[in-house]
């Protein structure tokens, strides 16, 4: 018997809601069949916790006396430039934006020690972060300099919001040059020296309901420890791509922009990240309910890491001259095995996503479902599907 | 047989001396020497694995002390910030004597000090900041 949405709330506000994690939903789903699981549980719960650089945080500083026009000005937090391109006191925060006067990658590799992530990391903690701003000045807007701390509790909004997170699966990236490379993969050690992945796998949302049947714009989230909304498809949505026959993708495919209210987020989901010789960027803890609403999604969400393909590429060439090859295929249990064979080579593997942190997600986001304190939604709109024909272009560099 | 990691320090007036040769040569040890620099203050740090009987070893530690070379075991110098740690797994593959280990249950990462040669690399690539050194 199908269920509603409408029906799993009416039994989490009862407290008779049957809620499990994608880890426990894959015993089940194996002891008792796809057909019965979807008769026993009612939501499934997902979680990622791994570094996400398309997040960032908004803020309404709140107007001081004189009034100053930080739009077109310019502003940093604790050294950190922020984006000033909207109104009077509207400033945005990006993951990845590092102080001016930080070496980059002048000093090989560059240590990114602080920027935008950590700026939203000591925001969220409730620290004093300093702000320092330059303008223009108008009639209306007179002031020309400000310099103050700026607290989370006293700003007007702070927003989180996430132009792309919680991929769909993710590439494997190694190394077959013989020098050592820093990318946003973490450390890639010469000549398959290492192999690192970046995915919840089993535990992954988009990977539990990979054709978006359940989640849409619209749902109600886990986001960085607090409640947030899928607010539209993210950026890069490539849902077009190849599938295996159980509907998930082999490479990078589907993806999520989010928002929630910062102000009931924490640190311990939001996290300031360095990856040496390559920047900054922010780790975000993300979960998703799925309604098992029949006996299709119950499979859906039994998904087991060795079902889970995902392609090897080598990040020294193929990836930076963007060469759609890959050096290989491999599932998720062989890389959490810890080590891999490719070209007749033992590689060892790393992971830059946490599994205990999506464990933990999913397991928070049960426990809320479960003291009624969150229910599920309805998508407002899907995101575009399997069969939309949307897809993920490259830039065609043109003169004129 | 005693085989411990050791953090020397050299004050600079010990710098340009024979104490290792004195130390290995008069009481039958054997080194593995994994780091050794000189600091800008002109200080000697050494980072050696010392093996050898426990008499001579004994022996051995005391002539460094009496020498004025401060001793302290290597394990205290890499620190494991645990609250700090997102159990990423980052630096796993990194570290050359496997001192982080994926706990296969929890998937929690252990650090095992006693196996670690203070190579900081983890240092480095740790996107957390959760390790770090004492100096």
């Amino acid at each position: 018997m199908p269920k509603t949405v409408a029906e799993i709330n009416e039994k989490i506000k009862r407290g008779d809601a049957v809620v499990v994690t994608a880890e426990e939903m894959i015993d089940i789903v194996q002891e008792n069949g796809a057909k019965r699981a979807a008769e026993m549980v009612d939501v499934v719960t997902t979680g990622t916790f791994g570094p996400m650089c398309s997040s960032g945080a908004y803020i309404n500083l709140g107007h001081s006396k004189p009034k100053i026009k930080l739009g077109g000005g310019r502003v940093y937090l604790n050294e950190v430039p922020v984006f000033a391109g909207f109104a009077a006191v509207d400033i945005l925060i990006g993951a990845t934006s590092i102080p001016d006067d930080d070496p980059r990658n002048r000093s090989y590799p560059g240590e990114f020690r602080y920027g935008g992530g950590h700026v939203i990391e000591d925001l969220v903690a409730g620290k004093d972060l300093r702000l320092v701003a330059s303008a223009y000045g108008t009639d209306c807007y007179p002031r020309k300099h400000l310099e103050t701390l700026i607290n989370i509790n006293d700003v007007n909004e702070a927003v989180l919001f996430n132009p792309r997170n919680a991929y769909q699966n993710y590439n494997v990236a190694v190394n077959l040059s013989d020098k050592i490379i820093y990318t946003y993969m973490g450390v890639l050690k010469p000549n398959l020296g290492n192999a690192n992945y970046c995915s919840a796998g089993q535990l992954s949302p988009l990977l539990n309901d990979p054709y978006y049947k359940t989640l849409g714009i619209g749902t109600r989230i886990f986001l960085g420890g607090g409640i947030g909304y899928i607010s539209w498809w993210g950026t890069q949505h490539n849902p077009s791509v190849k599938r295996t026959e159980n509907g998930l993708p082999a490479v990078p495919a589907g993806t999520l922009a989010v928002i929630g209210d910062l102000k009931q987020m924490s640190q311990r989901w939001l996290r300031g990240t360095t990856m040496l010789g390559y920047g900054v960027t922010l780790t975000v803890g993300l979960g998703v309910p799925i309604p098992v609403l029949n006996e299709e999604i119950a499979r859906y969400t039994a998904v087991r890491d060795e079902d889970i393909w995902t392609q090897i590429v080598d990040y020294s060439s193929a990836y930076p001259e963007g060469k759609a090859e890959a050096v290989g295929k491999v599932n998720y249990a062989q890389l959490k095995s810890g080590t891999i064979t490719l070209l007749g080579k033992k590689v060892p593997t790393g992971s830059l996503s946490s599994y205990p942190g999506a464990r933990e997600i999913a397991t928070t986001l049960k426990e809320w479902i479960k003291e009624r304190r969150f229910l599920l939604t309805e998508p407002v709109a899907p995101l575009p599907g399997a069969g939309s024909g949307y897809t993920f272009k490259g830039l065609r560099i043109r003169e004129g | 047989m005693i085989s411990r990691k050791l953090v020397l320090s050299f004050p600079p007036s010990l710098v340009d001396k024979l104490i290792i040769y004195r130390l290995v040569k008069e009481h039958d040890l054997e080194f593995n020497i994994l780091k050794a620099a000189v600091t800008q203050n002109e200080e000697g740090m050494l980072i050696m694995e010392l093996t050898g009987e426990k008499e001579n070893y004994e022996r051995g530690i005391n002539y460094l002390k009496e020498t004025g070379v401060h001793i302290q075991p290597l394990s205290k110098d890499v620190i494991f910030v645990e609250e700090k740690c997102t159990s990423c797994g980052a630096c796993v593959p990194q570290c050359p004597t496997a001192a982080f280990v994926v706990e296969p249950v929890s998937r929690k990462i252990l650090f095992y000090e006693e196996r670690c040669i203070a190579c900081e690399i983890c240092v480095k690539v740790c996107p957390y900041k959760a390790m770090k050194m004492r100096w």
